[in-house]
């Protein structure tokens, strides 16, 4: 996939749910929406992006990219 | 003229709910609602008093003289079609006073008409007609030499219909019909007297006039003055077929008047519960694609893109595209293919297709091209209201008492539906305009709006909030409302977030270039309205935010109380004749039929009982997402309904580079298009006049269209997509679209009680139609939101990464044309070209001189993304710093323009905001050049 549209769309997610004032509502919202409408290898390619150690994504996406690759794990 | 055998009651009915009025019409006693007019009385009682002036779908005008009566204890002989009825009324419809007084009159009007019955196109279905001989003309007393008007000029310069003004009585129905139906006001009676004569305006002819080719007045004339081509040309029809278009959203009900198996011309269907007996120019006339030469008729299947096309038999081609697809699957497993379903195909063949998707190739990668429009109004609507539609009928419209019309031009994008809502305000309602440009609904013939607000494109979500934190911090919202219908912890969060300075009137003047003013009285206007009802397009939707737009004012109505009941709601103005329907068939990666998540275990194991296979219980790709994915590799072929990707996807350079590097394409179409040279196999498709099914019409109606010719192919799309399943070795067989429905039906619980039988009854049934809704549900959130409580969400202002910079300093936003439709596949096959004949780019005067830019002279236009060229036209419609054009066309290759920008939420490309240079063009670009079909 492509990596600059996977961040920049990833980013509008995030900058969508940064605005709700429950930090933990925001991280779960974007989780949420990454698991409920991101195809898996879409889903794999963010985790994968993020463990090669780009700046570019926004901080409530890392978190939410976090809980998701944690559920990889245990499934 | 009207359909030969439907009943006129002569005026318009009385309200339903007025106090009951007893009176005798010829000795005989009868009970209508006060307001009824004497002529409808009577019709009630099939006494059917004689008229031309007056028809029922127009108020009355009594100037035919032809249907008085006498009335006891009046004087004279009043009209009855202007007499309303009162109670012990008597009233004599024939005496020999009322017959000699009749034709005395019909005398004077046949001394001034062509006598040439037998050879007039409305010979046999002629009201005229129909009068002389009731009364009983035998004679012209007045002879054939005094002053007539049997030479004046016929006027065939509309593509569509004739105006022969020999054979016009003055009537007047035709005006009426284009002032109280359209709204247009195009025509009028010049001069007095024996002078008097319908004309178009001052232009004289109807192609040069405001005609908007709706054929009002065609179907309310009473002689052959106005009389369609098809009908001179063919005759009369000898029977009939009811059906829906196929064009937009509205879904207007249509008589296909036939003879033999040829079409002799589409009639508004008067019990049509979208239109009304109404139409517009595409579906009352543009239907001769059906048949043109174009028209792809036999399969075609090529190794390589680069390799002429073969023609070969249906069960080569068949064969062929299963085997594409095998291989694919085979070597790089069920995720490298999809499909693309059209939102002009019925329900039951978008179903077929993501069924197909789902259990023959094994994935979920099946999405429609709600994608490209309204995918944010499902997401919007669904996550605040629970279901993701409209929540009115179109005919709610007709009790608001204001109307907001954002980011859509329903004069041309819908036009039964924006003449409704001119109606409407012409009865006295308030109209705001959300747009960038001075769309038609702005300002027409005696409607106005009372505010239009063009705001910057891209800043929809300021102006709304501004509207939200109005009605919150003037204490305008319905408490009553919120906290009865609302989850009070998520409007709690809302109310502060809304209230907070940034949300003001005053600090978005800025952002959006709306005087703060203007907000604040736009925003008390709706929030203190009894009914304010929000009607929207894809200038809502096509935007980076265009889900937290729909967000947005689904928290201003529930803000506000303005759910839940007549003329009120949230209403997407969608585009396409089944893109709802589309989207209900769960033609979407994420969900099944109904709008429920792969994952959720209990829907997927039913899909999974009836479909005898195990399903994917991940999401699948987007379209979007195929192309990239395309690109990088692992996406490799794609099944497409119905769709022209390679002309109406954004970004055109990078789909096309994806569809280059997919091994295998199959289309499925009408018509060779501009995505058929990147594809494999060409299926040729059917059209909504050659097969049974269902579509579904952005007010959830779902209607029924029926076959009335052959498939040109030989094949219903429905029909193809069962034998390619079959073919991969997933059979399909229905012998009926009904069993697909039921199939359909069994598995969804919003639609448990629609069946075809249900629907040849009802004539339409909104969903959900089960048994908490036996005959459907008009009005949705009726006393509680589909998810409980109405859920408000924060809607933050983050403005579109599309910048205008020093070398890219306008915007391009984009829309429709009335006679045009989509990406003009099917409208541009049809006389709609003589019309219109090119996407022009609307300039604004000052930035047209600031670039030594003519009106009509060909530019260049240029973005980030690539570069096209089209004629300009100059306009002060669109303001300085915006440009606008249309997407019909595929010489304009608009979309080489248009970038990657989407919505969050939904991937909806952002269409309405690209930055762009316009300057004099020195020639056609590479992007002209490519243009084959």
């Amino acid at each position: 996939m492509d990596i600059p549209r996977l961040v920049k769309m990833a980013n509008g997610i995030g900058a969508y749910f940064e605005a709700y004032p429950d930090r933990q509502q925001a991280v779960n919202g974007v989780a949420d929406h990454l698991r409920r409408f991101w195809e898996p290898r879409m889903r794999r390619e963010l985790v994968d992006y993020i463990r090669r150690g780009d700046g570019s994504l926004r901080k409530v996406v890392l978190e939410a990219a976090a809980i998701l690759e944690k559920e990889a794990a245990a499934d | 003229m009207r359909s030969r055998g439907d009943h006129d009651y002569g005026t318009p009915a009385g309200r339903a709910d007025a106090p009951r009025v007893t009176l005798e019409i010829d000795g005989r006693p009868v009970e209508v609602p006060q307001g009824t007019s004497v002529m409808r009385a009577a019709a009630m009682l099939e006494i059917s008093i004689p008229r031309l002036c007056a028809t029922d779908s127009l108020e009355p005008f009594g100037s035919c003289r032809l249907c008085i009566v006498e009335i006891e204890g009046r004087k004279g002989y009043p009209a009855s079609c202007t007499t309303p009825v009162s109670g012990g009324m008597r009233v004599r419809t024939e005496s020999p006073r009322l017959a000699q007084l009749r034709r005395n009159v019909m005398e004077l009007y046949v001394s001034d008409h062509p006598l040439d019955c037998l050879i007039c196109p409305a010979n046999g279905n002629c009201e005229f007609q129909d009068m002389a001989a009731y009364a009983g003309v035998r004679e012209v007393r007045y002879g054939s030499d005094g002053a007539n008007h049997l030479a004046r000029a016929k006027d065939s310069s509309n593509p569509y219909f004739t105006f022969d003004p020999a054979r016009c009585i003055v009537c007047s129905r035709c005006v009426r019909a284009c002032e109280e139906i359209q709204g247009t006001f195009a025509l009028t009676i010049d001069s007095r007297g024996f002078a008097s004569a319908i004309t178009p305006g001052p232009a004289r002819a109807f192609s040069d006039s405001e005609c908007v080719s709706c054929g009002a007045c065609v179907y309310a004339c009473p002689t052959a003055a106005l009389t369609e081509k098809s009908v001179i040309d063919r005759g009369l029809p000898t029977h009939r077929v009811l059906t829906t278009c196929g064009y937009c959203g509205v879904g207007c009900t249509f008589q296909v008047e036939m003879k033999g198996d040829a079409i002799v011309r589409m009639a508004p269907d008067r019990e049509g519960r979208a239109n009304h007996a109404h139409a517009c120019v595409k579906g009352r006339f543009s239907w001769g694609f059906a048949t043109h030469p174009d028209r792809a008729r036999h399969p075609l299947i090529r190794d390589r893109i680069d390799q002429p096309w073969r023609e070969v038999s249906w069960e080569e081609a068949i064969a062929f595209a299963a085997a594409g697809f095998e291989r694919i699957k085979k070597k790089f497993g069920p995720g490298a293919i999809g499909g693309l379903t059209s939102s002009r195909c019925t329900n039951e063949e978008v179903y077929l297709v993501q069924k197909l998707v789902r259990a023959a190739f094994g994935s979920n990668n099946v999405d429609n091209c709600a994608r490209l429009c309204h995918a944010p109004t499902g997401y919007g609507l669904g996550v605040a209201f629970g279901t993701g539609a409209a929540t009115q009928d179109f005919d709610s419209v007709l009790a608001a008492d204001v109307i907001v019309v954002v980011g859509a031009n329903p004069t041309e994008g819908h036009p039964v539906m924006g003449a409704m809502i001119k109606r409407r305000v012409r009865e006295g309602a308030q109209l705001i305009v959300v747009d960038p440009r001075a769309v038609e609904m702005a300002r027409l013939p005696h409607v106005e709006a009372a505010f239009h607000l063009n705001l910057r494109p891209g800043t929809n979500v300021a102006l709304i909030n501004a509207f939200a934190h109005v009605a919150v911090t003037e204490n305008l919202a319905r408490q009553d409302f919120i906290a009865a219908r609302c989850d009070p912890r998520e409007y709690a969060a809302w109310r502060k977030f809304i209230a907070e300075p940034r949300n003001s009137p005053e600090a978005v003047a800025e952002i959006t270039g709306v005087p703060a003013s203007e907000i604040r009285a736009a925003a008390r206007m709706y929030a203190t309205a009894r009914n304010a009802g929000i009607y929207y397009g894809l200038g809502v939707t096509e935007h980076s935010q265009g889900s937290t737009t729909v967000l947005a004012m689904a928290n201003l109505a529930m803000a506000t109380g303005n759910v839940g009941r007549a003329g009120v709601g949230i209403n997407p103005l969608r585009g396409q004749n089944n893109v709802q329907g589309a989207c209900d068939m769960g033609s979407f990666p994420h969900e099944f039929t109904g709008y429920r998540h792969v994952s959720d275990a209990a829907t997927r194991a039913a899909f999974e009982r009836a479909w005898g296979v195990a399903l994917d219980p991940e999401p699948g790709l987007r379209i979007t997402n195929m192309w990239d994915a395309a690109l990088a590799g692992s996406f490799k072929g794609l099944y497409i309904q119905g769709e022209d990707p390679a002309q109406s996807e954004p970004d055109l350079h990078h789909v096309k580079a994806a569809l280059r590097a997919m091994d295998f394409v199959v289309m499925q179409d009408l018509f060779l298009n501009q995505t058929s040279e990147f594809a494999h196999v060409f299926l040729p498709g059917s059209s909504f006049l050659e097969k049974d099914g269902t579509f579904t019409n952005s007010e959830r109606r779902i209607s029924r269209i029926r076959r009335v010719i052959p498939p040109a192919g030989g094949k219903a799309d429905w029909e193809i997509t069962c034998e390619l399943a079959t073919a991969l070795g997933y059979p399909m067989r229905y012998s009926h679209p009904s069993e697909i429905m039921d199939e359909i039906a069994r598995l969804t619980p919003a639609f448990a009680g629609v069946s075809y039988a249900k629907l040849d009854r009802a004539g339409g049934i909104q969903w959900p139609c089960n048994d908490t809704a036996r005959d459907g549900t008009p009005i949705m959130h009726v006393g509680a939101f589909v998810r409980g409580k109405g859920r408000f969400t924060i809607t933050e202002y983050v403005p579109t990464e599309e910048k205008t910079s020093e070398e890219f300093p306008l915007i391009l936003t984009t829309g429709r044309i009335l006679t045009q439709h989509n990406a003009g596949t099917q409208t541009r096959r049809t006389p709609n070209v003589v019309i219109d004949s090119e996407d022009l780019l609307e300039i604004h005067p000052h930035d047209a001189q600031q670039r030594g830019i003519r009106d009509g002279a060909l530019v260049e236009v240029r973005s980030r993304k690539g570069a096209t060229r089209l004629r300009a036209e100059i306009s002060e419609r669109v303001q300085p710093g915006v440009v606008y054009t249309t997407f019909h066309y595929p010489e304009s290759q608009i979309n080489v323009l248009t970038t990657e920008n989407s919505d969050w939420a939904t991937n909806c490309p952002e269409y309405k905001v690209t930055a762009v240079e316009v300057m004099p063009a020195i020639g056609a670009t590479e992007a002209n050049r490519s243009v084959t079909h």
